[in-house]
């Protein structure tokens, strides 16, 4: 008997006697023949709980994790305390187990959590309306871009060369059958995006800028919303891969940002060799009706009770099918729901703490890195990562710092050909300072 | 009869967030301080955003009254058509939630991530033996993201050959999801009608398939629970004229075992992990959409593809003719290590579980045959689809049967889907209700429909004991209230 699977023969005898067939066989005899599996699956044979615990043990222990290692790397995927209650109140069955919420009545726990979820990202972000969740921050922004193109109807597009590189690709993929354009834009010296280089990039839809960008360096946004808004027709999206920056620098909204994306994992989500993560996704409301994914609107039950249902579907594939906003379905509800329970947990004088702590410890290091002698080849301000260039040759330190359990950054050469003994570091709230002044001693070493 | 499983009890009123707490309290535990602070320019530096503070326990107490308001798999019977709301194993869970598995870095050495490697290697092994698919990759972030992928590669495979075709063929039976994945890579949704059987004819696919159309999307079994018994000969015109069979996945959990996918003629599908292997819907998500290919597909996958040499598993990133990527990292790698543990969990017995899932509603379909009309009165695979037809005399429709099962204890199933069915009733029991809970959610609804004729008012202002009642959502789209003051 499996556990997962209650009929007992007695059962199957009579629940085909009611259907009217004669064996379980029967009941696909609709199906061709030439259409049948010959033979039975070669899959392992069945494991008892026991034992996938303990086969799943070994599958883990082949994979590097902190406290063990030391990892300095952040690139879109961030080492973030997470509180007890947030997995333990995530995993309420009531939440875990159900489904979109199309049945308000039973389902408003759910859906005050999502309108909870899309008024904390507005506030966080700057803007006036945010959906339910994408799938991850670079789907996030190249449906934020595809949003841009059906506003105004224009057919090219620039993004900033220091958005994150893997995120660059997804959104080459979601273009590739469209036939619409990316204009890339170059980064400067001190690791900001080159905003002249918008001037002349011809009628655009939208340009994409990331803050604080791959490299960690914080952008000058208002010095973007000028450059890209010269064209008023021209919409300011801002990325991002670290929401907790916003606790502590000026929000893309209200910098003049009109969509602004990213990833959410960094608020309560692990990092699970990247997925799931959480697309955030919010723009002025005036675009609402061009926006992807679901929404969570107030409304009042017939006795004037206020409540919550899933709203403007008519955006939708399951109303507008083939002229719907996207074809996003189920999205990171149960993501959008941890990172809300995270953002309550921490609370406004928390994430102030909090982001300024992660912004101190990096710069911690980032020091000690500049008075051991390395080279910070950007010099724009930056939030928890930033970028070293170390000496020709590094990488035989690192391979030796990786037998001692250490990950020293994140070499940046595959992403940036240019960009060869440069490394990405990130220092966030879960390394001590002993940690950092153990990191420069080896490096060093 | 048996007494109703719905019964009252007390819940709680819960204010939003931000209507509570008070500033200066906080329910995280601050990091310890051991560095100086460093000044960031002015210029740059926010307010903070204006969250509310809150203690700890007043988070919890409030997404706990929250989850309260709700009704999930283990609340209840969930038979939500097309959605496959079976139980979700705790242990997959445990699995996921093992630090070795849910604190990997994606970026890691490769030499750091072997064990996350081989389960995705593993995996996508599984899934291929599972469809009878030659490869597959487990990318696509949910079902949606993997038709997008399979359009993606339907695009890419005809360009590849220098013929790029502007057209996709959609049953009108198809999730809303298949046109706007089509759109999204520009092909024109050119809609099939399906016959009187509900199913697909050779004849008019036919008429439609040309040197201009890419291919054909079909959901089979399709979303009126019927098996797509033509098929073959359908795949075979698409494939006649050059075009690509997709294969809509959802409702694999009808099949497994049984079908041999590649046979059937599809060249592309996607699966879902979240409803046919038991991973949790979590209120709309994370999924986990894998798309399948047969060999001469494998080339346009997305990048990067796990591979095993010399005993290593390895990222290969140089595939020339890939679609490219769909997602920042790997997928949803927490749900794949939950649909694994499934895997492992049952093996060959997954054939059981679609016998079982197919048996469970072509109970139900036999026993409330006659006192709900029955669109299409075929063999049933995983799911039935009936419609409010008899109760229009009654002015009953089915909302009103929807939200009366409710206040009895149970999830209504899909109503108003497929489109082909007015005021449809979509019912998928899965193989995990037992014969006990499926007797009486029958019983429910065999009692709503003697309240049709005889308490028509009962199901008009039905449902009255849930948190909330009928919700005003006309008035939500006109003015749309969409975040908290």
């Amino acid at each position: 008997m499996m556990r997962y699977l209650p009929h007992t023969a007695e059962d199957i005898t009579a629940m085909l006697a009611t259907v009217g067939a004669n064996s379980l066989e029967d009941l696909f005899a609709a199906i061709p023949e030439g259409c049948r599996r010959k033979g039975e699956m070669d899959l392992p044979e069945p494991l008892t709980e026991w034992e996938l615990n303990r086969h799943m043990e070994g599958l883990a222990r082949e994979n590097a994790v902190s406290p063990e290692f030391k990892i300095y790397m952040g690139a879109g995927s961030y080492d973030h305390f997470i509180p007890a209650i947030v997995p333990y109140l995530a995993g309420r069955s009531e939440v875990y187990t159900a489904y979109t919420p199309y049945q308000p009545e039973i389902s408003q726990g759910t859906l005050q959590a999502i309108f909870e979820y899309q008024t904390l990202v507005c506030r966080l972000l700057g803007l006036e309306v945010a959906n339910a969740s994408m799938y991850d921050g670079a789907s996030a922004l190249a449906e934020a871009l595809l949003m841009a193109i059906r506003i105004n109807r224009r057919r090219r597009v620039a993004v900033s060369k220091a958005i994150h590189p893997l995120y660059r690709r997804v959104v080459e993929t979601y273009f590739r059958p469209t036939g619409f354009e990316i204009v890339e834009i170059p980064y400067l010296k001190n690791g900001r995006t080159d905003l002249s280089a918008i001037a002349g990039s011809g009628e655009l839809a939208a340009v994409a800028v990331q803050s604080p960008n791959f490299f960690g360096c914080i952008e000058e946004l208002n010095a973007a919303e000028a450059a890209i808004h010269a064209d008023p027709k021209t919409l300011f999206i801002t990325a991002f891969s670290e929401p907790l920056a916003y606790g502590l620098l000026k929000s893309p909204g209200s910098m003049g940002a009109d969509i602004a994306c990213g990833e959410g994992q960094s608020f309560g989500i692990p990092r699970s060799f990247g997925g799931p993560g959480l697309g955030m996704f919010a723009s002025r409301m005036q675009y609402v009706r061009n926006m992807p994914g679901r929404l969570i609107g107030q409304t009042r039950d017939v006795d004037g009770k206020r409540g919550y249902v899933l709203t403007l579907a008519t955006r939708e594939q399951h109303i507008r099918r083939e002229k719907a906003t996207s074809n996003i379905c189920s999205n990171q509800g149960l993501c959008a729901t941890m990172s809300v329970m995270y953002m309550a947990s921490v609370g406004g004088t928390g994430i102030r703490e909090l982001a300024a702590l992660n912004r101190d410890k990096a710069e911690y290091l980032k020091n000690a890195f500049a008075q051991a002698g390395f080279s910070l080849p950007f010099t724009a301000p930056t939030f928890n990562e930033f970028v070293v260039k170390f000496p020709a040759g590094f990488d035989a330190i690192y391979r030796r710092l990786l037998e001692k359990k250490i990950v020293a950054g994140l070499p940046l050469a595959p992403y940036y050909p240019e960009l060869s003994n440069h490394y990405l570091f990130c220092v966030t709230e879960t390394s001590s300072r002993e940690d950092l002044d153990q990191l420069v001693k080896e490096v060093r070493a | 009869m048996n007494p109703s499983v719905g019964a009252t009890g007390l819940i709680f009123n819960e204010p939003l967030l931000w209507e509570k707490g008070a500033r200066g309290r906080c329910g995280f535990s601050l990091p310890r301080r051991d560095v100086a602070a460093a000044p960031l320019n002015e210029s740059l530096q926010g307010e903070g955003p204006d969250f509310p503070d809150l203690s700890e326990l007043e988070v919890t107490r409030h997404f706990t009254r929250l989850s309260q308001w709700n009704f999930g798999v283990e609340s209840g019977m969930y038979p939500l058509g097309s959605c496959t709301m079976k139980y979700n194993p705790k242990t997959n869970d445990r699995q996921a939630a093992l630090p070795g598995m849910a604190g990997i870095h994606p970026l890691l050495p490769i030499e750091l991530s072997q064990g996350a490697l081989q389960l995705i290697y593993d995996l996508e092994r599984y899934l291929a033996e599972i469809t009878g698919m030659d490869a597959v990759s487990v990318q696509p972030a949910a079902g949606s993201q993997g038709e997008l992928a399979g359009m993606l590669i339907f695009s890419a495979y005809h360009q590849s050959l220098g013929r790029p075709r502007t057209k996709v063929l959609i049953p009108d039976t198809a999730h809303g999801t298949n046109p706007a994945s089509a759109a999204l890579c520009g092909f024109k949704a050119v809609p099939v009608k399906s016959n009187e059987q509900g199913v697909l004819s050779p004849e008019v696919v036919a008429d439609l398939m040309d040197e201009d159309t890419a291919g054909i999307m079909i959901t089979n079994p399709n979303t009126l629970g019927i098996f797509e018994e033509n098929i073959r000969q359908v795949a075979e015109i698409v494939h006649a004229r050059g075009g690509l069979v997709y294969g809509d996945g959802a409702n694999m959990n009808a099949i497994m075992g049984i079908v041999n996918l590649k046979a059937i003629g599809v060249d592309v599908m996607h699966l879902n992990l979240h409803k046919t292997f038991s991973t949790p819907h979590g209120g709309g998500g994370p999924g986990s959409g894998p798309v399948c290919v047969v060999e001469k597909l494998a080339p346009f996958l997305p990048v990067p593809r796990v591979v095993k040499k010399d005993e290593t598993y390895r990222l290969v990133e140089d595939m020339p003719q890939s679609i490219g990527k769909l997602h920042a990292f790997y997928g949803n790698f927490g749900i794949q290590v939950r649909a694994y543990s499934y895997i492992l969990s049952l093996g060959a017995l997954l054939k059981k579980v679609s016998q079982f899932a197919v048996l469970s509603a072509n109970y139900i379909k036999a026993r409330l045959k006659g006192v709900y009309h029955l669109a299409y009165d075929q063999p049933c695979m995983h799911e039935c689809v009936f419609s409010d037809k008899l109760l229009e005399p009654y002015k009953i429709s089915t909302l009103d049967v929807a939200k009366r099962l409710m206040e009895m204890g149970f999830h209504p199933p899909t109503i108003y889907f497929p489109l082909v069915v007015h005021g449809a009733i979509m019912i998928e029991p899965t193989e995990s209700e037992s014969k006990e809970d499926l007797d009486h959610f029958i019983d429910a609804m065999i009692r709503i429909a003697e309240e049709a004729r005889e308490h028509p008012d009962k199901l008009h202002a039905a449902p009255t004991v849930t948190k909330v009642r009928r919700l005003d959502e006309t008035g939500a789209a006109r003015n749309p209230c969409l975040s908290g003051r």
